[in-house]
């Protein structure tokens, strides 16, 4: 064992422990950090019995505020709704047209729609409500269920095609090709008539065809004039606006698979006064009727 | 405190020492173990949970190996900005037939613990395959490969009855129909009673990714489809004490 080492005057007491010669100073600790400490371990036992805290076999102890992170956000969302709750009582008091007469009314129910359809819409839609293929632009004046407020807060509401929704919109386009009620050659035709409606076709020798091919198959849901018709979202076929695509490989694809566009329904999944504020936020992007 | 002064028969006496470092170890153990045993009062009781079926737990599979946890979470916290954005909050029961569970830790993408009916499959089918053709800001990668890659089943019941090792509740009668209730679910002109009878009325039958056969796709998007509908939520009163 090696000798103890030096000792200099003003050095603490040492804690009496020796190892290999090496002794340990037995400072004490800071009082103010003493304290603090001490004042954790009080304050860990107030709060162990103001909240909930011990774990027992049926449950946590509750802690004598009651408090609860379940209770804490329905409360947190309870004052949400309570701010807002006289104005989605008019809301949804109020007649949908008559929504953009009362500015107010107009300006809340415009802002809390674009919250809306930024959360839930903006996935298929777009972030500008551009659209995207398959999923209807909703800037523009091409509308395949209607455009106007009433119908355009049905369509939110019940949705389009939508599985879970017995009252939602629904149509459905046959697969001509598929299912083969049109040959190759005559979806060739029709195809070309359907280009030429609103631009040039791919052959313009085979329209004629086509024309008469469309009226038989087409035209109950399209329209003679192939315009369309809002009671089966049957698309206007003469505008040059396109959901899947006009050109020909894509309208040749349309007509043998067929088109079966899903908007799931949002009852249930939104407030009513949600429902009116999307549908008038979605009325005044540009296209609304 | 006398006690404290006699560390030093601990510090010189080598197996006096692991015996007690042993006894503390054990201690930390115990705290961690024993509530695992109350999990069945741990874990509220809902209705509407069911275990997966056989083309949604393929459809986990395939959730897991593409890494999607590694992005997405499944685990919406009672917060109200998440609860408004997502749905009501996770409940502990919502991921008890998951092994492992799915809560991850990251939102690089939103979370999808109830995205289940928010889209439609055809939507899902254009996202997985290239999902800035839907929504161009996203830096998500692209999964069209999952329409190739034909699947047929052909392990699911295995992967059934592993799960049942780790207690999930499949019976033997839904083992033995795996491959059947698997095809089933992805066709709707099959006859799909027995799937339904088994699982329960709200299971979705559809051909998810619209093509002909069942690929990785249709497992994908049915297990998507899925997510966090299984507990209605207008009937559930939520038990103040958790």
């Amino acid at each position: 064992m090696s000798k103890p080492s030096k000792k200099f005057e003003g050095d603490p007491e040492t804690t009496g422990h020796v190892w290999d010669g090496i002794e340990e100073f037995n400072n004490p600790l800071p009082k103010w950090w003493l304290w603090t400490f001490y004042a954790t371990i009080i304050w860990a036992v107030i709060y162990t019995i103001l909240y909930p805290a011990w774990p027992l076999p049926g449950g946590a102890t509750p802690g004598i505020l009651g408090w609860s992170t379940r209770g804490d956000v329905a409360a947190e969302i309870a004052a949400a709704e309570e701010a807002n709750a006289a104005i989605n009582a008019r809301l949804e008091a109020a007649d949908l047209t008559e929504i953009s007469k009362d500015p107010e009314l107009n300006s809340y129910a415009v802002n809390a729609g674009g919250a809306v359809f930024k959360t839930f819409c903006v996935q298929c839609h777009g972030s500008g409500a551009q659209g995207a293929k398959g999923f209807p632009n909703l800037l523009d004046n091409d509308w395949l269920w209607g455009g106007d407020i009433e119908s355009i807060y049905t369509t939110v509401t019940v949705g389009i095609r939508s599985p879970d929704n017995d009252e939602t919109r629904f149509s459905e386009m046959p697969a001509f090709g598929r299912d083969e009620l049109l040959s190759k050659e005559e979806i060739d035709q029709v195809a070309n008539f359907v280009m030429s409606l609103s631009g040039e076709p791919k052959d313009a020798t085979k329209v004629e065809a086509g024309a008469a091919i469309f009226a038989e198959n087409c035209a109950s849901c399209h329209g003679d004039s192939g315009t369309g018709s809002r009671d089966f979202g049957a698309p206007n076929l003469t505008d040059a606006i396109w959901l899947y695509g006009g050109d020909y490989d894509t309208i040749v694809e349309t007509v043998t698979n067929s088109r079966y566009g899903v908007m799931p329904a949002w009852s249930g999944k939104l407030t009513e006064a949600q429902i009116r504020a999307v549908a008038t936020y979605v009325h005044q992007l540009g296209g609304g009727e | 405190m006398a006690i404290l002064e006699k560390h030093k028969i601990l510090e010189t006496n080598a197996t006096l020492l692991l015996i007690f470092s042993f006894l503390v170890v054990t201690v930390g153990g115990i705290v961690q173990l024993v509530p695992l045993y109350f999990l069945d009062s741990t874990i509220e009781k809902v209705e509407g949970m069911r275990p997966y079926t056989p083309l949604e737990l393929e459809g986990r599979e395939v959730y897991l190996r593409e890494g999607c946890y590694v992005c997405h979470s499944q685990m919406i916290r009672p917060m109200r900005d998440e609860v408004e954005r997502y749905g009501p909050y996770s409940l502990a029961a919502e991921s008890m037939y998951d092994h492992p569970f799915q809560w991850g830790s990251k939102r690089t993408g939103p979370d999808l613990a109830r995205v289940g009916g928010r889209y439609s499959d055809e939507w899902h089918v254009a996202h997985l395959t290239n999902p800035q053709s839907v929504v161009p800001e996203s830096v998500m990668p692209k999964y069209g490969y999952l329409l190739d890659r034909k699947i047929d089943g052909k392990y699911i019941a295995d992967l059934m009855r592993t799960n049942r090792v780790v207690g999930v509740p499949y019976t033997d009668e839904m083992i033995e129909a795996a491959v059947a209730d698997f095809k089933a679910q992805a066709d709707p002109d099959s006859d799909y009673d027995g799937l339904l009878e088994r699982y329960g009325d709200k299971v979705q039958v559809r051909n998810f990714d619209g093509r002909p056969g069942i690929s990785e796709m249709d497992a994908l998007v049915a297990y998507l489809q899925m997510l966090g509908t299984l507990v209605d939520f207008s009937t559930f009163t939520p038990a103040p004490s958790r």
